[in-house]
């Protein structure tokens, strides 16, 4: 990574700092643990169940919502407060300020998840009295919600590389919903006959897929995760975010700025 | 000096907002107490709008894990509620146990727990069977090296159907799964061969106690063997004054008679130490039945046990 790529990098790190988005692990350290006391009280036999949905389930809710707010403004934004020609007036080239925004976003997500692991974690231990084998899943967990980010941090900044904030945040949270939903959209093209047929398949492949990196239920009932799959989707989440990231440089690279 | 105004301006500002804001929370509580003492409340069935399990599943956006756990843990809740209240309708126990194992087919507790909420007549459970066995049948499905789904299985074709040879089916299923209890072989077997025996009755409740860490179930079951107690002793007191009448061609006066002439040693006591009572017309009795609610032997005539049975034993 180039060192001017870095530099954004961290500065969007910085200013998302500076924008206390960090507060959300307050909300979320105290979901966690008034949820870990409470079902106790009111469920039967699945507080450790509960920890570990709820835990992660927050964590990639809580990123989400983040990847898309903050992902939505990281253009529009600079271009609205005219510091990104400031920027541009440097020698950095645009499509470095569209990457190394991605990476100040990404780690910014990355160092949220790593914070609520340890909530997710102390939550288990607290529940459980002890670590188990089968806990260790719980790291693949979050390691596919960590994608899960890098996916749609790319989209959001594909939208915003184009768009107003509103509209950036509306295109990508339909995209996070119809992502869930890529496997049947997939189903319903097999059904279909002749261009439909095509022009479905087509569309399942271009919406992320993101039902593929939850596996929140499955861990949380110690299943293992095939390595196989760990591979696949590491890869899937690169090329994905590949193709958007290249997508939001080819149009940020033609957007006319004067 | 103006500064000092300010400082004095925004400090009183401050005590205003917070004397404010502590008003406002403590009057908005005050009023929202009132309004539901106003309002009936509104019964859990009928926050349940959505019934079809596939909508949930969908409308889940693939975090179906803890919606499972949810609508558990609100099956829990209107089972309780519903039993505390001795309402004896549970319309919607059925629908939301089917959505929390159809949003996660592997919450092997709503199975376990679930068929003995659905399976058992009113008060005790929701009094539907065939539901509670429907209910297995998919947690079989979804689940079918679990030993223990198919004892719960067998557990209701027992207990609520008496269908002996669907019993001794299911057991000897699970029997055949690597790492099952070795009771499960020898319910299978006595199911088959000696399925209304008393006997029998009581290698399934020992077994639901001693496999089961839930307070609730321990204590049911610890009841249930209560109740075997006082049946085995009443059916064999019963026949010793059967025995009485043959030898002697009339009835015992007396319980130290009985005892005396049929070789029982001292008079015959129940679980809870009081003594059985022998009535003029030859049955035996107990004295509190109140005291033993799955009893089927020694009831007086025409007894109506209590709605809301109390359970002795605590875990």
């Amino acid at each position: 990574m180039s060192a001017r790529i870095l530099h954004i990098a961290t500065n969007t790190f910085r200013e998302a700092v500076r924008d206390r988005v960090l507060y959300n692990l307050i909300a979320f350290a105290l979901l966690l643990s008034g949820a870990s006391i409470l079902v106790g009280q009111i469920s039967i036999d699945i507080e450790r169940l509960v920890v570990i949905n709820l835990g992660l389930t927050a964590v990639s809710l809580f990123g989400i919502v983040i990847a898309i707010f903050i992902g939505i403004g990281l253009v529009s934004k600079e271009i609205e407060k005219r510091t990104l020609y400031t920027v541009l007036s440097r020698p950095v080239r645009r499509w470095e300020f569209i990457v190394g925004k991605y990476f100040g976003l990404a780690g910014t997500l990355v160092v949220n998840t790593f914070f609520m692991a340890i909530g997710v974690f102390a939550a288990l231990l607290y529940v459980s009295h002890k670590f188990v084998g089968s806990d260790a899943s719980v790291f693949v967990a979050l390691y596919f919600i960590i994608l899960e980010f890098l996916v749609i941090c790319s989209l959001s900044l594909l939208f915003s590389s184009f768009s107003s904030p509103l509209l950036s945040a509306v295109f990508t949270f339909s995209l996070f919903v119809i992502g869930s939903f890529a496997g049947d959209l997939r189903g319903f093209a097999g059904m279909a006959q002749g261009i439909t047929r095509w022009l479905a398949l087509g569309m399942s492949y271009l919406v992320p897929n993101l039902s593929a990196f939850n596996v929140i239920t499955s861990v949380a009932h110690g299943q293992s995760v095939p390595a196989q799959l760990i591979l696949q989707n590491t890869l899937y989440a690169i090329f994905y975010s590949g193709m958007a990231l290249s997508g939001a440089v080819l149009i940020f690279e033609r957007r006319n700025l004067k | 000096m103006p500064e000092k105004t300010s400082l004095n301006t925004r400090q009183r500002t401050t005590l205003v907002a917070a004397a404010c804001l502590v008003f406002s929370v403590a009057a908005s509580v005050t009023v929202l107490r009132r309004v539901d003492r106003i309002r009936p409340e509104a019964p859990l069935e009928d926050a349940l709008y959505v019934t079809s399990p596939n909508i949930v599943k969908r409308a889940s956006l693939g975090y179906n894990g803890l919606m499972a756990c949810i609508y558990w843990t609100r099956a829990v809740q209107y089972f309780g509620q519903r039993h505390f209240e001795g309402t004896g309708s549970y319309n919607e126990l059925a629908p939301l146990l089917e959505i929390a194992t159809h949003l996660d087919p592997h919450l092997t507790v709503v199975y376990h727990f679930g068929a003995s909420f659905l399976a058992p007549k009113p008060p005790g459970g929701a009094g539907e069977p065939v539901r509670a066995i429907e209910l297995m049948d998919y947690g079989i499905q979804n689940n079918p090296s679990d030993w223990h789904l198919y004892y719960d299985l067998g557990f209701v074709y027992y207990t609520e159907l008496k269908n002996y040879p669907k019993a001794s089916e299911a057991f000897a299923r699970g029997a055949a799964i690597p790492g099952a209890h070795p009771s499960l072989r020898i319910l299978a077997a006595r199911m088959a061969e000696h399925g209304g025996d008393i006997e029998t009755a009581r290698i399934l409740w020992t077994e639901t106690l001693e496999s089961n860490n839930d307070e609730q179930i321990k204590a049911n079951a610890a009841e249930h063997l209560r109740g075997l107690k006082v049946d085995d002793d009443v059916i064999h007191l019963q026949s010793a004054v059967a025995s009485f009448k043959r030898q002697t061609g009339r009835l015992p006066a007396t319980m130290l008679e009985l005892a005396s002439a049929e070789g029982i040693p001292g008079i015959p006591l129940d679980p809870d130490g009081s003594a059985y009572l022998l009535t003029l017309d030859g049955r035996i009795q107990l004295q509190h039945p109140d005291d033993f609610p799955f009893a089927t032997q020694g009831l007086p005539p025409g007894y109506k046990p209590p709605v809301r049975p109390t359970f002795h034993a605590k875990f």
